[in-house]
């Protein structure tokens, strides 16, 4: 009798933890809304690539910040390094091919991210925001100060870049932008998904909850972080480099602290340590900012001010801690 | 005065003049984080406020200037209270993630208030005659106002070290600095420190707006843009150590001014590298405990 | 190689640590054997936890050395270590509060095997590992409990949970800190059961205030009183002790207070 209850929750346990790794059909939603999108509003296509970088770039944060709880204000360095890999690829080497961009994007802001986390991810608390809020003015600083490669504050205006594949050329409705921005992000989605539910994965998430543990059960811990850091640093270069593309320029505010900041909130807003709430984060602080700002921009960085503190006083988890929440009521209350 | 002198003694005194505006802001952060842990990036928002507030006093109501910064530290005093205690209380044992996000939406609705009703443009205020001129040392001339702020730092400087050293509730708040358990265990009200501190440091950083006011101009991105310093500040200073945050104070204060002397344009970099090897030497800070 | 068929688990020498002026260690030496069943018993701030520290490598010593199978370890960093076959509990729980026991237990069991280290899902090798844990979890009448979030188990269980992430690692050395402090006296048969079946293969020094406890599972022990080891001996040499029954047992009657 003991045995069969046994077999039971041996079955039942491997389906729970498969369940982390078996895609949900509400997976499909996001892809579903973003296809839609895309015959729905066809003349807000440029708007919806931004909308589509962000969310690379707020899931990029998801993996070191939702994950495995690494606590930054500096994640714009890396879009930023993204962002000006292919711009000064474009403007000063004419290298305007959009993938391999991305793949030096993605490279540079990888190694820079390695870089940096060897030393900064020695740090915890205070000490860790104020190092990350720093590398990303110095970078910055830097580009002011060799303004004559960068571009200084007014950057890199009027890029252009060779077609898509060597066919989809860029054009005036922003559709091939559009579409371009939600394969590339297709495809890190699945990246990080993979990454997330793996053992890997699994291991981040327990750095976050008790990192004093993971070191006494043998886990690296240092390396573990190093190799998220790294991964969610190139992320966030294909984002900037996304970015680059979609607009075709690059200023040197990619590095402002409202950047980091946006991006923070757009996670915080979605949900932290689910993947999508990066997705759908981007989409609500988007739209928001595009039909708040339009009445002025003091508007808009109130409504971002009061949203972030409704969020982290009533709704901690997010958008979709909310859905979440509403889903377990309607089934009855059950955990 | 030969030339190389001269550009020392002017980095040495407006490095001065800026360090204790760094340290006038950043000692009451210093401290409540040291005390608290709290994560509180809407500091520089309080500063700002100060700031604002002593322009409107003086220009609009004809409040002398010096009347208007000591009005703008007991209003910003009272409403940092006010924040204290239903915004801020909630948070005090929650993740360093969620003050930074309480902090950074305080932050983003003062930028958004202070733009609604000054604009973006640069505000100042009209010094008093007593202090627009220029004072003659001799061999020569100090700006009157810088003379008048480093006075100001050092005289703050003398009475938090008397208040921080020399009286109970100082020595209540090392202590409970040191190790709060042990404080709370031996019957100090932390919470009540932690309110008390937080509404002078808000009020000093309230004094570090309205000081910054003619040396930097106030705009609604001052309390983001000059957060980071304050931030480097307390960080490289060590938590919540008075000594630390003037040593830090005074050497990123100095650093950033000869950057700016010496490297025009490059000079920005300064003070983040400046920093950023301090804190790779020492961890906790100048004067900060492991 | 030889040496580590004859030297013992684990070997402790001259070990100790100052935190400024204050000695927390002085000089310990210990041994323990394969197999071995060590108690580790003194007064409350004598440096027991602390000594713990050492060994797993959470406190760097000021002097001496620690030695796992013959070799020296003393330099390696905490994780290293644990690789190398050291398992601890915690005094005071140190799980992940938010998984399940189950995802507790894999964490432990992933680092062991090196799944850790896989960065995309495989279905059959997580089913192994899934499997494995709930073995674990089953020999400790756990596995009812597998899809709990540990936040939501009661305390006694949660103190399960601390052995079977220790257990999961599969160690040579076994490290257990208080394992039943904390648990109402009614349901701490149900650890100590765990703890005196745990593999004879296991050397295992275990903190422990309950006497009856500490002098039904050692068969030897050591006594540190300020950091120092007083002496050490089989249980009927330390009961027979003068020296112990005034620092340690004499003070027994009025402990819990």
């Amino acid at each position: 009798m003991a045995a069969t209850d046994e077999i039971a929750v041996a079955a039942r346990a491997r389906r729970f933890l498969a369940a982390h790794a078996r895609l949900r059909p509400t997976e499909a939603l996001p892809w579903l809304v973003a296809v839609a999108a895309f015959f729905v509003f066809p003349d807000r296509l440029t708007f919806g690539s931004q909308v589509l970088v962000m969310a690379l770039f707020a899931l990029s944060l998801d993996l070191v910040l939702g994950y495995a709880g690494i606590l930054t204000l500096g994640h714009a360095a890396f879009f930023g390094i993204g962002a000006y890999t292919v711009g000064l690829l474009a403007a000063r080497l004419d290298w305007t091919e959009p993938l391999t961009g991305l793949l030096a994007a993605a490279t540079c802001a990888g190694f820079a991210g390695a870089l940096s986390g060897v030393v900064l991810l020695r740090y915890r608390g205070l000490t860790l925001l104020v190092l990350t809020l720093s590398t990303t003015f110095i970078l910055q600083e830097f580009g002011n100060v060799f303004d004559r490669v960068t571009g200084g504050y007014d950057g890199l205006p009027g890029l252009s870049f060779s077609p898509v594949l060597g066919v989809f050329d860029y054009d005036l409705f922003g559709r091939t932008a559009y579409l371009y921005a939600l394969a590339v992000l297709f495809v890190c989605f699945c990246l990080a998904r993979a990454i997330v539910v793996s053992p890997f994965g699994r291991s981040l998430v327990g750095i976050r909850e008790n990192t004093a543990r993971m070191h006494s059960i043998g886990a690296p811990v240092h390396g573990r972080l190093l190799v998220a850091y790294t991964v969610s640093a190139a992320l966030a270069g294909v984002a900037g480099a996304l970015h680059a593309h979609t607009n075709a320029f690059v200023t040197l505010s990619v590095f402002d602290f409202e950047n980091s900041a946006g991006v923070l909130v757009m996670l915080i807003l979605g949900g932290t340590g689910r993947l999508y709430g990066a997705f759908w984060g981007a989409v609500v602080y988007m739209v928001l900012q595009d039909s708040l700002a339009k009445f002025s921009p003091a508007f808009w960085q109130a409504g971002v001010g009061l949203l972030l503190i409704v969020t982290v006083l009533f709704a901690r988890a997010g958008i979709l801690g909310l859905v979440e929440a509403a889903g377990r009521r309607l089934r009855g209350g059950g955990p | 005065m030969p030339p190389l002198a001269n550009i020392v003694v002017s980095i040495l005194f407006d490095g001065l003049a800026y360090a204790m505006v760094l340290f006038i802001v950043s000692v009451g952060l210093s401290v409540t984080m040291g005390l608290m842990g709290f994560v509180n990036l809407a500091h520089g928002a309080f500063a700002m406020a100060g700031g604002y507030l002593t322009v409107s006093l003086t220009r609009s109501m004809g409040v002398p200037f010096l009347g208007a910064l000591v009005i703008a530290v007991i209003a910003i005093a009272a409403v940092s209270v006010v924040f204290e205690r239903t915004l801020y209380r909630r948070l005090y044992r929650a993740s360093e993630l969620d003050q930074v996000l309480l902090t950074i939406g305080l932050t983003f609705l003062a930028i958004a208030a202070f733009t609604w009703v000054y604009g973006p443009v640069p505000q100042s205020v009209r010094l008093p005659d007593y202090l627009a001129g220029q004072i003659d040392a001799g061999f020569r001339t100090f700006p009157t106002y810088r003379v008048f702020i480093i006075a100001v730092g050092l005289a703050l400087v003398t009475v938090l070290w008397f208040a921080f050293e020399r009286t109970l509730l100082g020595a209540k708040i090392r202590a409970a600095v040191d190790n709060r358990r042990m404080a709370q265990s031996v019957g100090i009200d932390v919470d009540r420190l932690f309110t008390l501190t937080f509404a002078v440091g808000s009020g000093l950083a309230a004094l570090g707006g309205g000081l910054a006011l003619q040396l930097f101009g106030m705009t609604p991105s001052f309390a983001v843009v000059y957060l980071v310093f304050f931030l480097l500040v307390v960080a490289v200073g060590g938590l919540g150590s008075l000594k630390g945050t003037l040593a830090a104070a005074l050497v990123l204060g100095i650093c950033d001014t000869a950057g700016k002397y010496l490297f025009a344009g490059a000079g920005g970099f300064i003070i983040y590298a400046v920093a950023i090897a301090i804190l790779l030497a020492r961890p906790a800070g100048l004067h900060g405990r492991d | 190689m030889i040496a580590s068929m004859t030297a013992p688990a684990l070997e402790i020498r001259g070990l100790a640590r100052n935190f400024g002026a204050l000695a927390v260690a002085r000089h310990i030496d210990l041994v323990l054997e394969r197999g071995a069943r060590h108690a580790l018993i003194g007064p409350n701030g004598a440096g027991k936890t602390t000594l713990v520290n050492l060994i797993t490598g959470v406190l760097k010593p000021s002097a001496g050395r620690v030695l796992l199978d013959g070799d020296d370890v003393t330099g390696l960093p905490q994780a290293a270590r644990a690789r190398r076959g050291i398992a601890r509990t915690f005094q005071i729980n140190q799980l992940f509060r938010g998984l399940t026991v189950l995802e507790n237990v894999c964490l432990a069991v992933a680092e062991r095997t090196g799944a850790a280290r896989r960065m995309f899902p495989s279905v059959r090798r997580d089913a192994a590992m899934i499997d494995e844990a709930l073995a674990q979890l089953d020999g400790l009448r756990l596995a009812g409990d597998a899809l709990v979030p540990v936040r939501e188990l009661p305390y006694g269980r949660q103190r399960l949970v601390e052995i079977a992430l220790a257990l999961a690692q599969r160690p040579r050395v076994l490290l257990l800190d208080e394992p039943a402090a904390g648990v109402p006296s009614a349901e701490s048969h149900l650890i100590l059961d765990v703890v005196a079946s745990l593999d004879p293969d296991i050397a295992v020094l275990i903190i422990e205030h309950d006497m009856d406890v500490v002098f039904r599972f050692a068969r030897r022990i050591s006594v540190l009183v300020a950091g120092a080891v007083m002496t050490e001996g089989t249980p009927e040499e330390i009961r027979a002790d003068p020296r112990v029954r005034a620092v340690y047992l004499g003070e027994s009657g009025d402990r819990h207070g």
